[in-house]
């Protein structure tokens, strides 16, 4: 426990010195921040007219979940590949930590700081709250920026795993985003084409679980655990992916 | 402290090390002398618990490097070749951080007394990325030494420092070989000499040959090789040395020495000085040369050929 704490404070720490986390964070405010102040900004002139329509923050939570796709691979391409090209993994790997811990410590490190990101758009949230009358809904609220959480922390797994596989970063950002290309659009296309089972595909989509969930203020239990289940399968790659490289 | 049995490891059809077995006790430096690919660094890494052998068994301090692993890790304190560092971190971050996975109390303390012992104090926070070779060479022994463990594990750790830099480096492994286990590896036979209590010759994934720096030295002279100087020109010198019956090898140097070999038992050092002296020049010097690794090397890689062929 306290490896894969110093693990993650490492990592949480140099993502403040690391120009693509700055990219990131920048990108992804930016994006989400226009996009909050054209909402906001439509609904001012709609209600002047009449035909008023309350801004919800899952609108722009939504917005956010689909730049995290691009956005997370970037965060996480680096974290174990690049200590395979410069040799850094030996040290890690010949100190006294487990496989997992070092796997689940740059994820954790890499989550917190998605989260300090989303952290950030809670001002949207109270910039919101003050625009409508009574207030906005707060179990809306909470169960949009869990399951934002969540979300973030299945696309950082996945992509800790990838990043464990190569020992190049662009590899392993491309691997990463086709995965996540498919886990949120093409594994869904055979639900509506299958006669029987598209249940299934339904379910393997990513945004089933956000957009439709989370996200509309529901927590399910079926919408936690696939969550879960993608972190571990992430995480579970990883540290597969390093034993690997040791018997190799 | 070591204890090697049978080791064997396999990258995929190629194999890196045939059957090592070797120990090494408590406070006892041993050099590991072999050129590129001989299976240095793997074994190494077999022993710091890096990577798990094809076959064979390893103990660290008292551990089985692969049932034990992390217990191995907690106890060998382990410097790899290319020294591997972030250079994102200065000195101090990045020994704290070392620090902490070996859940070392007060690790910034630790990290800071670590520096000092490899002079590097002053620089504490300056970034790696901004350091020499040699200073990063010693951060790397820093972190290798952060935890005080009872094995100590160098890769060529005095590769590409300057002279004052490897004696310094040299004079850490020797202080810290007095009382802890220190395996080291380097191809450089003047090294294994001036600091190692026994040497081991690895050659192609094999052991060929273990004993004292001095009694492997001895054990291989078969030839002798000698250094003469003589004042002033020495334009016929090694025409003169050449005609000496016994003498082997006669070699003019550009600095104008000349060098020679004779067999052993055959000294024909009187003879040649004789022959110089006679032919008009002031002789200076008259030294035996050591053998180089090379040497020792094409030595044994000879004998272990014949030895195959004969059996």
């Amino acid at each position: 426990m306290r490896n894969i704490w110093t693990i993650a404070k490492r990592e949480y720490d140099h993502y403040f010195i690391s120009p693509i986390a700055y990219v990131v964070a920048i990108a992804l405010l930016t994006l989400v921040g226009g996009y909050f102040a054209i909402i906001l900004l439509a609904a001012n002139q709609q209600a002047a007219s009449g035909f008023g329509f309350v801004p919800e923050i899952s609108e722009v939570n939504n917005l956010f979940a689909f730049i995290l796709l691009i956005a997370t691979p970037a965060l996480t391409m680096r974290l174990l590949a690049d200590e395979t090209r410069t040799g850094t993994i030996e040290l890690l790997l010949t100190a006294p930590v487990r496989d997992y811990e070092l796997v689940i410590g740059k994820w954790l490190g890499s989550l917190l700081f998605m989260v300090s990101i989303i952290a950030v758009t809670l001002i949207y949230a109270f910039i919101l709250n003050n625009q409508v009358d009574p207030g906005i809904d707060l179990k809306l609220l909470l169960s949009s920026y869990l399951g934002l959480i969540l979300l973030a922390g299945a696309f950082l797994a996945i992509g800790v795993g990838i990043s464990a596989v190569f020992s190049n970063q662009i590899t392993a950002f491309i691997s990463t985003l086709a995965i996540f290309i498919g886990l949120w659009w093409l594994i869904g296309i055979p639900a509506s084409l299958l006669p029987v089972g598209g249940e299934f595909f339904r379910y393997m989509v990513m945004n089933t679980h956000f957009g439709g969930a989370f996200n509309t203020g529901v927590i399910n239990l079926s919408d936690l655990i696939y969550f879960a289940s993608l972190i571990a399968i992430g995480l579970f790659t990883g540290t597969v992916a390093i034993e690997i490289r040791r018997w190799r | 402290m070591i204890q090697v049995n049978g080791l064997t490891k396999d990258y995929g059809a190629r194999r890196a090390l045939h059957n090592i077995t070797f120990d090494a006790n408590q406070g006892e430096i041993v050099g590991f002398l072999g050129p590129n690919g001989a299976g240095k660094t793997t074994t190494m890494r077999i022993l710091t618990g890096y990577m798990p052998p094809t076959d064979g068994t390893a103990m660290v301090a008292g551990y089985d490097v692969v049932e034990e692993s992390l217990e191995v890790r907690r106890r060998v304190g382990y410097m790899p070749e290319t020294v591997p560092l972030y250079t994102d971190m200065t000195a101090l971050e990045y020994l704290k951080f070392m620090a902490d996975l070996r859940h070392i109390p007060d690790s910034e303390d630790r990290a800071y007394e670590t520096l000092e012992s490899v002079n590097l104090k002053d620089r504490a926070n300056s970034f790696i990325g901004n350091f020499s070779k040699g200073m990063r060479q010693r951060v790397g022994l820093a972190q290798a030494l952060i935890h005080r463990p009872e094995v100590l594990i160098l890769d060529e750790p005095t590769i590409g420092l300057d002279p004052n830099q490897v004696v310094e480096i040299r004079e850490v492994i020797r202080e810290i070989g007095k009382d802890r286990t220190v395996l080291f590896s380097t191809h450089i036979l003047s090294e294994a000499q001036q600091i190692c209590d026994r040497v081991l010759i690895i050659n192609k994934g094999k052991i060929v040959a273990e004993d004292t720096p001095e009694n492997l030295q001895s054990r291989l002279v078969g030839s002798q090789r000698v250094v003469l100087r003589v004042r002033g020109e020495s334009d016929d010198l090694a025409g003169k040395v050449q005609k000496v019956k016994g003498v082997r090898d006669v070699e003019a140097k550009a600095d104008g020495s000349v060098e020679f070999e004779f067999s052993a038992g055959q000294d024909v050092r009187p003879q040649v000085a004789k022959a110089v002296v006679q032919g008009g020049y002031d002789l200076l010097e008259m030294r035996p040369m050591g053998l180089s690794l090379e040497e020792i090397f094409l030595e044994l890689t000879r004998d272990n050929a014949s030895g195959k062929k004969s059996s």
